[in-house]
């Protein structure tokens, strides 16, 4: 078996961005993944995001674990750099890169079980670290690859497909980002694409780690009755707690918003989001607020959406690093070696 | 014992975490300092403070840098150990202990010297309070051996001066009056100097005291490398501070911003794969480690052989399995470093044999990741990396320029027909061409771990599959003629039919590598002088090279020395090269105290002997 790589043509009535290209030219490679899987869904949004902002294809570096959730990167921006890491381990390839080369836009797509199981360590400290990135988890409750056992995100009582009952309790991802201090934390759902793109628009201007929990139900093995991962229960559940507009730098604020129910946050690009409260007792700037929300949330069984914390203050790794501006690609061999070598022997002689 | 000038060996047995470390770091520098050659070793305990802790300090003026076997003067400070370190003293040699506790019922040897000096009462009625006390101690039996050995007091002044500094002259005065204290105690009440003792020569200049810790970081930064991540793990944790502080003094700007990157990462899993990270993205990245970092590693370490990512690896190797001796050395990994990984995976390793080598070596083990696109292991260990060498000043290649390999740039991407294609094979020497991220959209390709094609594609097609591999095990062919010959020495030459001079080998010779090397080369001195000559090939990297092969197939007996228990050099020898099994004889030396030379000259005379005696 080779490559499928679809074919490049131009649809002249496609609409172009500033950059004139194509939402086509934002793809990658054919999907080998079942037909309806969620993750392809969020694959689309991430393309309909990037296109939307202009962004140039190669200036992203895209990345991932292993998993269903994690062969994603190969089906957008073809023109991208993409590596596919070992099993849970993306987020060190994500942070030597970014160390590397601060100046391109970082996507790292992971799994519930990519990020919450094997590699949860990685998961949190990255979040310390504050790696400017967009990481996603793909989340179904499952590992989709290895036939549906279920996940550390699996909740009490779901059912595998098998019958079994899960019995642990889950780790919530969006919790969890929050508690690390965690910069951008949202949820979304593969099935609402209005909701996620604004989202992950907003997590790829935000300077530092912005993690997006994106419900994406598993089509093969966690998608029946007694799931608390399928379509179904996700739709019947869901809560958006806030709707995120993402407005472009330097274009107008056009919509009319309601005083005390809207928050605009300005990001680090001159882009603003604008935050529509749908539940007016949230406030996504304040930590503590946002995870007692999220409790009493999580008591009622809701599945929360929307950008859930945010603090657009935090210093990310160059910034703690106090890096140079430039990428630490090139070697450093300038200066007068001869001499350095010099003065460094003088204090061992 | 008779009168030994300028070759002697003097043990120091004390406390950890009691300050005595400086103390014999001072002594050690004296003796440099006096022009005479001289080796520190320090065997210390995995503990920050109250276990026993010795240092041991060979003065050679014939410059044998290494453990002769010898204690011809014992300073025994520490009761916990006191019978031992009694009865390790050489016959005829000396004992040196505080007097302030009469111990005589402890000795029962009449066949060595012993020499009371009431180190604890002179500080106690000299010095307050009670931390400077206990560290006064030790700059007291400075003093003492001073005195007993000849040292130059000036010289001692000069280098307490050094450390502390103008600013702190109070300090440089009281430590001065503890070395007085204990030099006036023993001119008054020995014979000085002992027929031990130290005289000046020039035998020093041109050379440095150093570790390999600190040398491989100076090598990591001169071939520019920018990303460092590492988890904190002895004895690999200095060689990471040592590259931070010269970066922060040699790779900041003006305006305070760094020319590089040091995460301290949350284990080795991590560590490794920031550097694999770095190094996709075209940046030179390294991590410090030692054994239990590779064992984490390994899963990361494969994926970078496979995927094809420069990376430079140091493995300062300790003493394991497990967590083992964390502070003592051994050459236990020389197998997990060079197949590690699952499947098929083989690396470049370099062995360093001293600092000045770790310097060379780990510059070199970036133009290497680098050329070959692959992880690349610097195999150093503990007695190099953390122990003070006296080396060679270390010198630098103005000129030198970093291989990067074959990366194609924005120019040669426009110019390319057609799409990238990562794993091609054109100039037939097993090593593809690279892009790097960011630089152009006609250079992008995605890097997996995954079974894949030339073109870089997902494949799980057999033949397909089978080609890259095959490719690989070409590349690792191309490496063997690039990476570091061995360092062969010759015991005798003759004429060849042309007149030149063509060596003549010996029936046996001995093959090493790393730290070993030193001990090696006292050892053929002395075997020389008892009529035995042995060619000596000290390999310096894997894959083995023709040279290795060749020295293999024109010597009978081969001593193989290392220092593990199962013989991992011989066996990866077996491995890789032609040679036949009943050719190696095995001389192994893994208790976690470096190699003596003596332990070498022994094995061979014996196995000699035995061989007669059939
Ligand atoms: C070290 C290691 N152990 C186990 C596996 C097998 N494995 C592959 S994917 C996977 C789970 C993936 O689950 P998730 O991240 O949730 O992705 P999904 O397939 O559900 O999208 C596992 C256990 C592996 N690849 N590597
Ligand atoms: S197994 Fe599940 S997660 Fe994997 S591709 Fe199919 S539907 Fe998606
Ligand atoms: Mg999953």
């Amino acid at each position: 078996m080779s490559y499928i790589r679809k074919p490049v043509a131009h649809h002249s009535n496609l609409p172009v961005n500033a950059l004139g290209l194509t939402e086509r030219d934002y793809e990658g490679g054919m999907s080998t993944l079942c037909a309806g899987c969620g993750h392809d869904s969020i694959t689309a949004a991430l393309i309909q995001a990037c296109w939307g902002l202009d962004i140039e294809p190669h200036k992203v570096a895209k990345m991932s674990g292993i998993g269903c959730s994690s062969k994603t990167p190969a089906y957008f921006l073809r023109e991208a750099h993409g590596i596919n890491a070992v099993h849970g381990r993306m987020p060190s390839i994500a942070t030597g890169a970014n160390a590397a080369n601060r100046n391109l836009y970082y996507i790292g797509v992971s799994g519930d079980g990519d990020s919450l199981s094997i590699g949860f360590g990685q998961f949190a400290h990255a979040i310390r670290r504050n790696v400017n990135m967009l990481y996603l988890i793909e989340n179904n409750g499952v590992y989709g690859l290895t036939k549906g056992q279920f996940s550390a995100s699996a909740d009490v009582g779901s059912r595998s497909k098998g019958g079994d009952i899960n019995e642990q309790p889950p780790i919530d991802p969006v919790l969890t980002a929050i508690s690390l201090g965690c910069t951008f934390v949202a949820r979304g759902f593969s099935g609402d694409k209005e909701q996620l793109v604004p989202l992950i628009k907003a997590g790829l201007q935000h300077r530092g780690f912005a993690m997006i929990d994106v419900i994406s139900p598993c089509v093969a093995f966690n998608n029946h009755e007694g799931s608390t991962k399928s379509y179904a229960h996700t739709r019947q559940f869901y809560h958006p707690a806030i709707h995120t507009d993402f407005i472009e730098p330097r274009a107008e604020i056009r919509a009319e918003y309601e005083r005390g129910k809207t928050m605009p946050i300005e990001l680090h690009d001159g882009s603003t989001i604008v935050l529509r409260k749908v539940d007016v007792d949230h406030d996504p700037t304040n930590r503590a607020a946002a995870i007692g929300y999220l409790e009493r949330h999580r008591e009622a069984e809701e599945i929360v959406t929307g950008l859930l914390y945010v603090e657009e203050e935090g210093r990310d790794l160059h910034a703690i690093n106090r890096t140079a501006t430039d990428s630490l690609v090139e070697a450093r061999v300038h200066g007068n070696q001869q001499a350095v070598l010099e003065e460094v022997q003088t204090q061992y002689r | 014992m008779p009168g030994r000038v300028n070759d002697f060996t003097l043990k120091i047995a004390t406390v950890n975490g009691t300050g005595s470390a400086s103390a014999n770091a001072l002594l050690t520098k004296a003796v440099f300092r006096m022009g005479v050659p001289v080796m520190g070793k320090n065997y210390f305990p995995s503990n920050i403070q109250g276990l026993p802790t010795w240092y041991e300090i060979r003065v050679t003026e014939p410059g044998h840098l290494t453990r002769s076997g010898h204690v011809h003067l014992m300073v025994a400070m520490n009761p916990e150990t006191f019978a031992k370190d009694h009865a390790e003293v050489t016959p005829g040699g000396y004992l040196l202990y505080d007097s302030t506790w009469p111990r005589v019922r402890d000795f029962n040897r009449d066949d060595i010297n012993i020499i009371g000096v009431p180190l604890a009462d002179m500080v106690n009625h000299h010095f307050a309070d009670a931390r400077t006390r206990i560290l006064m101690k030790n700059v007291a039996y400075v003093g003492a051996l001073a005195a007993l050995l000849d040292l130059d007091l000036a010289v001692i002044e000069g280098l307490l001066q050094e450390t502390f500094g103008e600013s702190k002259a109070k300090l440089v005065a009281a430590n001065m009056q503890a070395v007085e204290l204990g030099h006036a105690y023993v001119r008054e009440h020995f014979e000085c100097p002992l027929g031990l003792r130290v005289e000046e020569r020039d035998l020093t200049d041109g050379h440095i005291i150093i570790d390999g810790n600190t040398t491989a970081a100076l090598g990591a930064m001169f071939a520019g490398a920018t990303v460092g991540a590492w988890y904190p793990l002895t004895p690999s944790t200095s060689l990471m501070n040592a590259f931070s502080d010269f970066c922060e003094r040699y790779r900041t700007t003006e305006q305070g911003e760094r020319e590089f990157a040091v995460i301290q990462a949350e284990d080795e899993l991590a560590a490794i794969g920031m550097v694999l990270g770095a190094g996709w993205m075209g940046a030179r990245a390294f991590t410090p480690t030692s054994g239990p970092g590779i064992s984490l590693m390994n899963e990361f370490i494969g994926f970078g052989y496979y995927t094809e990512i420069p990376a430079v690896i140091f493995d300062v190797q300790r003493v394991g399995p497990s967590t083992g001796m964390p502070t003592r050395t051994q050459q236990g990994d020389l197998m997990a470093c060079a197949y590690a990984g699952h499947g098929d995976t083989r690396h470049i390793c370099l062995y360093p044999a001293d600092p000045a080598e770790a310097f060379e070596l780990s510059a070199r083990a970036f133009d290497l990741a680098e050329h070959f696109q692959t992880p690349v292991f610097v195999v150093s260990d503990l007695d190099i990396g953390m122990n003070e060498w006296m080396v060679p000043e270390l010198s630098w290649d103005a000129n030198y320029r970093p291989d990067r390999g074959k990366v194609l740039d924005a120019d040669e991407l426009d110019r390319l027909a057609g799409p990238f294609q990562r794993y091609m094979d054109p100039d037939r020497d097993g090593i593809p061409f690279r892009t790097l991220p960011g630089v152009h959209p006609a250079g992008a390709f995605f890097t997996r771990g995954s079974g894949h094609s030339k073109h870089g594609t997902y494949t799980e097609d057999a033949a397909e599959y089978q080609e890259v591999m095959d490719r690989l095990a070409c590349k690792f062919e191309t490496a063997r003629a690039h990476v570091p010959p061995p360092a062969i020495e010759y015991a005798y030459a003759a004429s060849g039919g042309d007149g030149r001079q063509r060596p003549r080998p010996t029936a046996c010779a001995i093959v090493s590598l790393g730290s070993c090397d030193l001990a090696v080369r006292e050892a053929r001195k002395a075997l020389k002088a008892g009529g035995t000559e042995l060619d000596y090939c000290r390999i310096r990297a894997f894959p083995f090279t023709d040279e290795v092969e060749r020295f293999l197939a024109e010597h009978e007996t081969l001593f193989v020395v290392e220092q593990n228990r199962d013989a991992q050099c011989k066996g990866m020898l077996l491995m890789e090269t032609d040679v036949a099994r009943d050719k190696l004889v095995s001389i192994l030396h893994y208790n976690g105290l470096p190699i003596a030379s003596t332990d070498i000259e022994e094995a061979v005379l014996g196995h000699l002997n035995r061989e007669e005696a059939i």
